[in-house]
């Protein structure tokens, strides 16, 4: 089956600074993949890349078949290749409701405003924000401006989505919570890419993993392959964590 | 609930050269004339938050366009439209430029613009008349009869902004406009096209400063550079709309009729105070009013002077933060 999703030697400088470099990878319809490495490693890059936010270096992005390395942002949202940051970005001074129905009318298939705001409401009943869908988007927790920007992506109705750190800042119980809704949205047939930097919390629910070290690709294949392979514990891991997890898995 | 209030406030105003003079329908083409300025500052200013100072130059080069166009032999009504059309064109051209900048820069950037259209328009003297200026064919009939036209013609251009203003509001492009208002990279992110989206606000911030112009020039008769691209103007109609409340449907109309109001009192009052009349409202803007006349909780406000009273000031510092 051919992918949904190819970054064919992707590269990204700034200025002199290589942030990403000749990263190849697809993603087959409705994997879940996890992509980890160390903090400064090239993750939120890469979204950047494949969403148009930043030009590509070199190298070609192709979602469906088509060449997007020129997109802007609106314009991947609209293809259906949704992201969510990892920064999350609410309309502060909107409700949830609003927030999410913007998703549903400029990127999603939403005809008008009434019907962004239904379906907006939908995928807020399935995150679990559906009580507060009334207020200000300021006023919510941590783990609840996640779940609205999870929200806000899926009202986009894309077939791939990049997760950039959802679950930074959240405790062991909420991370749990994420990731099960995670696999829901997964159970959808969309497409994920979950970005994280500690490779524990993917490892449950990703069926591949990628790591990335110093802007480079250094590995890809299931999580057994992965945590085995001598580069990502020197690179990354530490033997330690190579060992627990022998004795574990 | 405002839009009643509009209308109302619409008739009350076209009722004037009726039952007053001709002073008091001057002053109500002055209020319909800002009005409607207000509201065209508020597509770009308060829905879309980008700091617009290039009303005079809209304004003005509706003067000119609408002017030359009368003086060319056409019809006044004609003149109108073209000058319309002329000012949407070019705010459409300069807004896919000069809307790349944000913040400061957009502020500066947007103030230039009248300077520059002003020199143009003052150094092509062979079309222009340069700094002398330009006479514009005279409308016919009695005082009395041009300044209640000319009034109900600035109420018709009033009530059109403002039923694009709603229109706007409750659209698509509206929705978009408050999303890049609130998050620009968020909006870009969730499909806003950001760009059409800004360009749209601008394009609908000038058309109606254009036509504003253009009968303007048709009812004073005569226009120069300075009067046409005034800086002053420029300036006037955001804090206009500021005073009542940007992003509101109705605050740019409040704004406007209040300020023309109060400079009207002070012209009359103390006339060498008139200008700083501009200078303390600002200044009361920025201290008192971040959302304008509009949007005070005016039960909070009373409950907060007598609060204060008594008390120490903490409450105001806390109110200040919910708005920031
Ligand atoms: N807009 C930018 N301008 C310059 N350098 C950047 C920019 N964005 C990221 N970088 C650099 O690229 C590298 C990768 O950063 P990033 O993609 O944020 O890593 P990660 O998300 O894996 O933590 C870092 O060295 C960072 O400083
Ligand atoms: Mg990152």
């Amino acid at each position: 089956m051919t992918a949904i999703l190819e970054l064919k030697n992707v590269s990204k400088n700034f200025g002199g600074v290589s942030a990403v470099s000749n990263v190849s990878f697809g993603l087959k319809q409705g994997e879940i993949v996890g992509l980890i490495g160390p903090n400064g490693a090239g993750k939120t890059t890469l979204v950047n890349l494949v969403t148009g936010v930043h030009s590509l270096s070199d190298g070609q992005v192709i979602f469906k078949g088509e060449d997007v390395g020129s997109q802007k942002p609106f314009q991947a949202a609209r293809r259906g290749l949704a992201r969510t940051f990892q920064i999350v970005q609410p309309f502060p001074e909107m409700t949830v409701l609003e927030n999410v129905s913007a998703g549903a009318v400029f990127g999603g298939a939403a005809g008008g405003i009434a019907a962004g705001q239904e379906a907006a409401q939908a995928e807020l009943d399935f995150v679990g924000l559906g009580h507060v869908a009334n207020e200000p988007a300021s006023s919510l927790s941590l783990p609840n401006r996640k779940r609205l920007e999870l929200a806000k992506s899926l009202a986009m109705k894309p077939s791939v989505l990049l997760l950039d750190e959802v679950n930074a800042g959240l405790n062991a119980s909420e991370i749990d919570d994420a990731l099960k809704l995670i696999e829901q949205i997964s159970g959808r047939g969309v497409t994920i890419l979950i970005i994280e930097h500690l490779m524990k919390v993917v490892l449950s629910v990703s069926e591949r993993l990628l790591v990335l070290h110093h802007g480079e690709l250094i590995a890809d294949g299931t999580p057994k392959q992965v945590v085995e392979d001598q580069r990502v514990i020197e690179a990354y891991l530490g033997a330690k964590f190579a060992e627990r997890y022998k004795v574990a898995g | 609930m405002s839009i009643a209030a509009v209308v109302a406030y619409t008739i009350a105003l076209a009722l004037i050269p009726q039952f007053a003079g001709n002073y008091e329908t001057r002053i109500a083409i002055s209020v319909a004339m800002f009005s409607a300025l207000a509201l065209s500052w508020n597509f770009i200013g308060g829905f879309t938050g980008y700091p617009s100072f290039s009303t005079a130059a809209f304004f003005g080069l509706g003067c000119y366009i609408g002017a030359l166009s009368q003086r060319a032999g056409l019809p006044a009504e004609a003149a109108w439209m073209i000058a319309t059309v002329g000012v949407a064109a070019f705010a459409a051209a300069l807004g896919a430029i000069i809307l790349r900048l944000k913040g400061h820069y957009f502020a500066i950037g947007s103030i230039a613009i009248v300077e520059v259209t002003r020199l143009i328009i003052s150094s092509w003297g062979s079309v222009t008349g340069g700094g002398d200026g330009l006479n514009v064919p005279l409308m016919t009939g009695t005082p009395d009869v041009v300044a209640a036209r000319i009034l109900y013609i600035m109420l018709a251009v009033m009530g059109g902004a403002f039923v694009a203003t709603v229109i706007v509001d409750r659209s698509r492009l509206g929705f978009g406009l408050r999303c890049i208002h609130q998050n620009e990279d968020a909006a870009d992110m969730v499909g806003v096209d950001t760009t059409r989206f800004k360009i749209a606000a601008f394009v609908l911030s000038a058309l109606f400063c254009g036509l504003v112009g253009a009968v303007y020039a048709s009812w004073v008769g005569y226009i120069d550079p300075t009067d046409s691209f005034s800086i002053l103007l420029t300036v006037k109609v955001p804090v206009m709309a500021l005073l009542g409340g940007a992003g509101t449907l109705a605050g740019p109309i409040v704004g406007a009729g209040v300020f023309v109001l109060l400079e009207e009192f002070f012209w009359a009052n103390f006339l060498q105070w008139n200008r700083a009349i501009l200078g303390i409202i600002i200044v009361f803007l920025i201290f008192f009013l971040p959302g304008g006349l509009l949007k005070i909780r005016y039960k909070n406000l009373l409950k907060k002077l007598s609060a204060n009273r008594s008390a120490d000031r903490s409450n105001t510092v806390s109110e200040g933060e919910a708005k920031g």
